[in-house]
């Protein structure tokens, strides 16, 4: 199915799916960092590659990347961003490390604890969807980029790009109390993916 | 007079004095095309090798084969000569660095040997290249002289 096809209706599906995902990765977030952290309500949206781009700051701002590939019933792969100018923020308030000094390459400490972060996140999600539709997933270790955000989805992008030309976004943002820091996970499902899942659900497509 | 900024899967054409921009090739690759003769420059940011993998069709820019072929058209338009027709490629690194052979992220080098293989099947000849390595690029192309001008984070900046 085109991710241009998705209703309303499927929106809210994924929404809900990606509600209980990002309560579970908030309840896990707080548990390992022992701090409150929450989560809002995610955004959906469909965009093409382009403006893809553009929602984390345009294709020649830094960002911190995680991706990792899903495979099994329902392939996809799964990209956590974080914009550069809340990559200290990240750091320092939900995971108490040192400041990252400006262009400095992130340290050792700082990339396995993002790696570890996308790892709970992608288990929290896919979760969720387990627990909807009962399709196992498997995850692949995640790798990590420090770059222009347009080179770092290029390369996330790639096996989507034989089929589509827009990508499912599920835009997530963490709380420390008062404090916010922006950043967007992407669920990249791979052709026939969308389908398996809202057949399991009993969603037309 | 402005650059053209050039997309992901997207291409143009122009002449000289307006020069064209692609910003953050990762595993994606810049491919310049130019006419010395008539100052008349292209640029496509191909994302992938090979159109007859793909199920989309309608994006002819996404393509390392059919990006160079809608490329030329676009030049030959502006009055450039195939036969004068000259390239410098950029790009193609691979961004992540998987623990395992992961076949499937090697999509870079990839694009490299597809664009290269495109090039020589239409023969135009590659004058220079900056591709591989595992970080991303941003790339001028000076239309007035055809130059390649790379910048990148904090791997220095050059010209090709």
């Amino acid at each position: 199915m085109n991710f241009e096809n998705i209703n309303d209706l499927h929106k809210d599906v994924l929404r809900e799916i990606g509600n209980i995902g990002a309560g579970n990765a908030a309840t896990s977030l707080s548990a390992i960092l022992n701090k409150k952290v929450n989560m809002d309500v995610p955004e959906i949206s469909v965009l093409p590659f382009n403006k893809v781009v553009d929602i984390m700051g345009g294709a020649d701002n830094y960002v911190a990347g995680c991706f990792l590939e899903i495979s099994g019933e329902a392939p996809m792969s799964l990209l956590f961003v974080i914009p550069k100018e809340s990559i200290n923020l990240f750091i320092t308030v939900l995971l108490g490390l040192p400041p990252m000094e400006d262009n400095q390459e992130l340290d050792e400490m700082s990339i396995s604890a993002l790696k570890e972060i996308t790892n709970i996140l992608a288990g929290s999600y896919l979760t969720a969807l387990n627990g909807f539709t009962q399709i196992v997933f498997d995850t692949s270790v995640p790798a990590f980029a420090y770059d222009m955000a347009g080179a770092i989805l290029g390369n996330a992008l790639y096996l989507l790009g034989n089929v589509s030309d827009s990508a499912l976004v599920i835009k997530s943002l963490f709380k420390e109390e008062d404090k916010e820091v922006d950043s967007h996970l992407f669920l990249l499902p791979e052709p026939g993916t969308l389908e398996a899942i809202f057949e399991k659900l009993g969603v037309s497509v | 007079m402005e650059d053209i900024k050039v997309g992901m899967a997207d291409l143009a054409a122009t002449i000289a004095p307006q020069n064209l921009v692609t910003i953050g090739l990762g595993s994606c690759v810049g491919i310049c095309l130019y006419d010395k003769a008539t100052k008349v420059g292209g640029l496509a940011h191909i994302m992938l090798p090979d159109s007859t993998q793909g199920r989309t069709m309608q994006n002819k820019a996404k393509y390392a084969d059919t990006a160079i072929e809608v490329l030329l058209e676009e030049m030959t338009k502006l009055g450039a000569q195939k036969r004068r027709i000259t390239a410098k490629i950029a790009g193609g690194a691979q961004m992540f660095n998987f623990s395992g052979n992961n076949n499937s992220m090697k999509i870079g080098e990839r694009n490299v040997i597809a664009v290269k293989e495109e090039l020589k099947r239409q023969g135009i000849s590659l004058l220079a290249e900056d591709t591989g390595e595992n970080f991303g690029r941003t790339i001028k192309f000076d239309t007035s002289d055809g130059s390649l001008g790379i910048k990148t984070g904090n791997r220095g900046e050059k010209t090709i």
